[in-house]
């Protein structure tokens, strides 16, 4: 995704759930309102439930990326401190 | 004194009786397996006072006190009846009505399933009939409640429209769907409906409301979960609301109640009398003619 700027990237495939979701809140945490990230997480279940977790949160979702490699990237912009 | 005690009358009323001669197991009235602090108070001190200071949680999200002895039972449903706590049944008749907390409490929930419980157990509970019929309800497709194990299971999802001028491309909703029937052609999400199961987890995880959706009830009949196991069957397509809902439970009980033999599960029924007839009274029923 070319049009969007990421300040911050985490990758969660080394955890399962639910530490997937925890993993990308407490990098959610540490981000300022506004900013954006860029979540790597595994197919499956990290990607049926994270994004929507995060949108449960509050956050913003921008766009979900296949990376062709049994993974996807999420990006999330931050709402709220 | 033991040859004067009427078993089903006290059935009737909840008191199960006991291997230990003279007690009684008292089944108390529980909706969606809600109860008051109040309730729960009444309870233990029946329990405590009466019983042997335990209770027993049925497999129906019911509540039982054991040990109550026959010559306590008049006593017993008065204190209860203080506490605002009622009997339950046993027998040949509606069950407790099972539900989860669905969609007041619970994120997957698609429907009140709570509220369509206590208008179940007002519309049917103790209704008399050939055989004991049971109610579940559950809020979503996780079925928590075990839908298809009842007479007449419900069942929560959503049904769903797209709103492609609302959508951002993101492509959550396509991974969210465990069924596949998302796909994204021309940068916008096509439906196969073929393929939908109303799960509603595309309209849960969009980020940006891009679905429209109303709520529905996916009604299965005839399920058994005891000597035999059967898994009922939803004959007719997710239903839009309430009136049309209860017009098929009315027809599905009204069919046992006119079909069964004293004894016999639903589902026995409708293969002794045919599945066909039943289907053609449900049909009816659902198009409200």
């Amino acid at each position: 995704m070319a049009d969007i700027k990421i300040d911050e990237e985490v990758d969660i495939t080394d955890k399962v759930c639910p530490l997937t979701f925890v993993k990308a809140k407490v990098a959610l945490d540490e981000l300022d309102e506004g900013q954006i990230i860029a979540i790597r997480m595994n197919d499956g279940e990290p990607v049926q439930n994270v994004p929507r977790s995060i949108k449960d949160e509050g956050h913003r979702i921008l766009k979900l990326e296949d990376n062709e490699d049994g993974t996807y990237t999420l990006f999330v912009q931050k709402i709220g401190e | 004194m033991a040859d004067a005690i009427d078993y089903s009358s006290l059935k009737k009323g909840g008191f199960m009786r006991q291997k230990q001669k003279g007690y009684f197991s008292l089944r108390l009235a529980v909706v969606g397996g809600n109860l008051t602090a109040e309730n729960i108070k009444t309870i233990a001190e029946v329990a405590e006072k009466y019983g042997h200071g335990y209770v027993h949680m049925t497999s129906r999200q019911g509540v039982e006190i054991p040990f109550i002895n026959f010559n306590d039972i008049e006593e017993v449903r008065g204190k209860l009846a203080e506490g605002g706590v009622k009997p339950g049944v046993c027998g040949p008749r509606v069950r407790t009505v099972t539900a989860c907390q669905g969609s007041a409490i619970c994120p997957s929930g698609c429907i009140d399933s709570y509220e369509l419980a206590k208008e179940f157990d007002e519309r049917y509970f103790g209704r008399e009939l050939p055989h004991k019929f049971k109610f579940g309800v559950t809020g979503c497709m996780n079925n928590c409640l075990k839908s298809e194990e009842n007479d007449l299971g419900v069942k929560g999802g959503y049904i769903i429209d797209y709103k492609p001028e609302t959508c951002i491309s993101c492509g959550v909703c396509i991974k969210a769907c465990r069924e596949g029937a998302l796909s994204l052609v021309d940068g916008k999400v096509v439906l196969d409906t073929s393929k939908c199961n109303n799960c509603g987890r595309c309209v849960k995880s969009c980020p940006v409301d891009a679905w429209d959706y109303t709520p529905g009830y996916i009604v299965s009949f005839g399920g058994l979960f005891g000597n035999q196991i059967y898994k009922g069957e939803q004959i007719v397509p997710i239903i839009k609301d309430k009136e049309t809902l209860f017009r098929v439970a009315d027809a599905a009980i009204d069919f046992f109640d006119k079909n069964a033999k004293p004894g016999e599960r639903f589902r026995l029924t409708l293969q002794r009398v045919g599945e066909e007839e039943f289907r053609k009274v449900i049909q009816k029923a659902y198009e409200g003619v």
